[in-house]
């Protein structure tokens, strides 16, 4: 029986879920994880004084009755898999290096912060912050691959460094902020302002959006071969974005953010 | 042992290791997938005096591509592996960079050795150029008049084998040139080889070294010509009045002996006398390929 970590009731404080990372399980009885201590607000507590703590670890865990007090879920590893079952806090998957995150429902802020690898799945909506560098970090998401079935909030892929990012619904305001690098994919509408600072990567629209900053310079509308790349990447972690066809290799290129090196670019399927 | 009253004579090809790298160009339509390929294994037929040998492998369809365009997959080989890398780049970047709706990919991705390609041709876009990482495999996005061009940072060089071969005696040119096509024909649909001659046929096979220069690497074999039977130390019967060889270069020895069995059956037709082979004594070549242990392993066989 795959170990499951069952939420009595929820926190009253926050909780760090960092210690629960699929690397930090391995080889642990269910006795030894429900001894293991997290921080809550400014107490430590075992893990079975929160969970009901059942089955064996084997390479993956399941968090039942989540929500968006656990914050830090995933944080650093580098294998396995998680799934949780409800919302989790702010940090999901943050410095994830490998493995695969599942959350079934929505993720706080700051999610996917210094990701590097792996992937980090939430099927509800994501909030502000997706990817994004955390205040004084120079880098955001690093590598891997974020999906949000729902919507994701404001500044997604803030001084973000590489990676890919798909949202299947819509995007806040300042999306691709600060970006250095990587791709994101917004399948809805994104707010105002995209590429606010942009230095270099890729914001991948379908349709143009409604605000658009000045410093943005329409390139016109021309083959860009590595989206037949994309696509064909994405097929085993987006049906929606996967589906699409790989031949739709023609797009309307807006380069900037021209006050801020302009070597950006949001791209808009033709 | 005859072949439909062809002689397979007693002896063997001498192949030498080379390096090689796969490259796999995807265009619009195949019309520029072709005109790319027919650029880029020009002009390398052999080491000899073109540096590198290259060839197509064989054409692929969009399903078969990285991009899901129509594509052809290319081999280049060298003798030296400190040189592929160059010849690569010189060629991706005179022939697939400037050809119209191509992009570039490298053909050997699981190949430990890698040498950088669009890593070196990236600078060709001044400053201006991209690159997006894509399951882990880096590519370079070049900014050029058309729009751009997308090349592979880096490609995989593997051991391969250069210099297979067999030799086609018939009675008249005729009947050598007939037999040279079906046998390239038959050969062309096969994976892992290349014929990086004219239409895969040569008529100048060549010796090592020469009579009269030593700073000629190679001559003519004067004793396979015809033309020079009564002054030299001819190797041809007497009925035999034309000779075409046939060279195939492949990723390894099993696909090398594939394509001599398949085309040396097809090249046993009337008029063709004996299929013999081109070495050096086994000196110099690690790689011998015996015509009879080649066409007894795989075809039916008159003896």
């Amino acid at each position: 029986m795959m170990l499951s970590l069952t939420l009595r009731e929820r926190p009253s404080q926050r909780v760090d879920m960092s210690p629960l990372s699929a690397d930090q399980l391995a080889g642990k009885s269910a006795a030894q994880v429900a001894a293991i201590e997290l921080a809550c607000g400014n107490r430590k507590v075992r893990v079975d004084s929160l969970f009901t703590v059942a089955g064996t670890y084997h390479s993956e865990f399941e968090i039942r009755g989540g929500c968006d007090m656990l914050d830090r879920i995933g944080d650093g590893m580098t294998h396995g898999s998680i799934i949780v079952r409800g919302d989790v806090g702010a940090y999901a998957g943050a410095r994830m290096k490998g493995g695969h995150i599942q959350v079934d429902g929505n993720a706080g802020a700051y999610a996917a912060t210094g990701m590097s690898g792996g992937v980090l799945r939430i099927t509800g909506n994501a909030g502000d912050f997706l990817a994004a560098a955390i205040p004084g970090a120079h880098r955001g998401m690093e590598g891997g691959t974020v999906v949000v079935a729902g919507d994701a909030g404001d500044r997604v892929g803030d001084h973000m460094r590489r990676g890919m990012v798909l949202i299947e619904g819509n995007a806040g305001d300042y999306c691709a902020s600060r970006m250095g690098a990587g791709t994101i994919a917004v399948w809805g509408r994104v707010g105002a302002s995209p590429g606010l600072g942009m230095k270099r990567g890729t914001l991948l629209l379908q349709a143009t959006p409604g605000h658009m900053l000045p410093t943005f310079s329409d390139c016109g509308t021309s083959t860009q071969g590595f989206l037949a790349l994309l696509v064909r990447s994405w097929r085993p972690v987006s049906e929606k974005f996967g589906g699409i066809s790989a031949t739709r290799i023609r797009a309307q290129r807006f380069m900037g953010d021209l006050a801020n090196e302009g070597r950006g670019e949001i791209l808009v399927w033709a | 042992m005859h072949i439909r009253n062809v002689l397979i004579e007693e002896t063997f090809a001498e192949a030498f290791t080379v390096r090689a790298a796969r490259i796999l160009v995807t265009a619009r339509n195949e019309r520029w997938a072709r005109e790319c390929a027919l650029k880029l294994t020009g002009f390398a037929t052999s080491v000899i005096g073109c540096k590198c040998e290259a060839g197509v492998e064989r054409e692929l369809a969009p399903a078969e591509t990285p991009d899901g365009r129509p594509g052809v997959s290319m081999l280049l080989m060298v003798m030296a592996k400190d040189e592929l890398g160059t010849r690569l780049v010189e060629r991706i970047g005179q022939t697939v960079l400037t050809c119209p709706t191509t992009a570039c990919y490298d053909g050997f991705p699981d190949a430990p050795d890698r040498l950088p390609v669009g890593k070196l041709l990236r600078y060709f876009g001044d400053g201006f150029q991209g690159s997006k990482v894509v399951g882990g495999r880096r590519y370079w996005r070049i900014p050029v008049m058309e729009d751009e061009f997308l090349v592979q940072e880096d490609f995989g060089m593997v051991k391969a084998i250069g210099g297979g071969n067999f030799l086609i005696q018939a009675r008249s040119a005729d009947a050598a040139l007939e037999a040279a096509e079906a046998a390239v024909d038959a050969m062309l649909p096969l994976p892992g080889v290349i014929m990086p001659f004219p239409g895969g046929v040569v008529r100048s096979g060549s010796k090592v070294g020469s009579r009269r220069s030593k700073t000629m690497i190679a001559s003519s074999n004067d004793a396979f010509c015809p033309t020079l039977r009564p002054v030299t130390a001819t190797a041809l019967a007497d009925e035999v009045n034309s000779v075409l060889e046939i060279v195939i270069n492949g990723t390894d020895a099993p696909a090398i002996e594939r394509a001599m069995r398949v085309g040396i059956d097809a090249a046993c037709r009337d008029g063709v006398v004996a299929i013999t082979a081109g070495n050096y004594g086994g000196k110099l070549g690690p790689h011998h390929f015996h015509l009879r242990k080649v066409m007894g392993e795989g075809a039916k066989a008159e003896s």
